[in-house]
């Protein structure tokens, strides 16, 4: 086993084991302090398929704006809010021995249905000019953002100004919606 | 260099931690959370089948267009949660059960 796998399989098990303790944390603001460690290691992830311009754009985007609006969302509103977020002690309920049921299930039909299939063999992976190292994706996805993939980049810039207009819109102040 | 199939298999549990969190979690913020990690086993997905399309580059795009709409989403969802507290005094979904005020 090299450095390269050894270090994949770090992260990926610093991925999983966050995220398991993201889901049982019972308190939930130490639970939005570990998503962090969750999104990291999703973006060393993206560096090991080599897209070095996604795994920054997910250290921004998620780390820097997304989990940020949630640490304000709940610490800037009304403490009554901050309250009801304490956990209650619970027994384990029925509905969640069925969640752990229904996720295991689903778990192994993508599982046995991944192990099925023989990847390296696929036509149009054999026949694609797969990334390399030395590549600049980067200056890649800028040349195809504005040519190939114009219509989506345009669409999704219209579909930005509207969420945000919504978001201020929905969060104001005053009279009722 | 990582075979496609391990990609595949830890977004595949990435995925199923997300569904749990929706199936069984009592709080919006939580639910929410899980949203955002079968979004990001999506985008783990598109990734790694990308490395494999250098000419047309469409795994990389729209995993960068999937993780724009995610950030839209997360914004509208946390306004609208604000506001369905404001109006309920909870955000335990299986409490909001009426539509008309």
């Amino acid at each position: 086993m090299n450095t390269e796998q050894l270090i994949f399989y770090f992260f990926a098990a610093l991925l999983l084991i966050s995220a398991l303790m993201v889901v049982a944390m019972q308190n939930l603001v130490r639970s939005i302090f570990l998503f962090f460690v969750t999104l990291f290691s999703l973006a060393a992830l993206y560096l090991f398929a080599l897209a070095d311009f996604i795994a920054i754009t997910q250290v921004v985007i998620y780390a820097g704006g997304v989990l940020v609006l949630m640490l304000f969302a709940f610490m800037l509103s009304n403490k009554e809010l901050l309250n009801s977020l304490h956990p209650i002690k619970t027994r384990f309920k029925f509905y969640q021995l069925t969640g752990i049921f229904i996720c295991l299930t689903f778990l192994f039909i993508l599982v046995s249905i991944n192990l099925q299939i023989d990847f390296s063999g696929l036509n149009w992976i054999k026949a694609s000019a797969p990334i390399l190292e030395r590549d600049n994706t980067t200056h890649n996805i800028g040349i195809l953002s504005m040519t190939r993939y114009l219509l989506p980049f345009e669409v999704l810039s219209v579909f930005l100004m509207m969420a945000l207009i919504g978001a201020a819109h929905l969060a104001r102040k005053g009279k009722k919606i | 260099m990582i075979p496609l199939s391990h990609f595949l298999i830890i977004s595949a549990c990435l995925f199923c931690i997300g569904l749990y969190a929706v199936l069984t979690k009592k709080n919006a913020i939580q639910i929410l959370i899980g949203i955002e990690f079968m979004i990001n086993a999506a985008v783990l997905n598109f990734v790694a089948f990308g490395r494999f399309d250098k000419v047309n580059g469409g795994g990389q795009l729209f995993a960068l267009f999937a993780i724009v709409l995610a950030a839209a989403g997360v914004a509208v969802a946390l306004a609208i949660i604000l506001n369905v507290y404001k109006h309920f005094k909870t955000i335990d979904p299986s409490k909001i059960n009426q539509l008309k005020d």
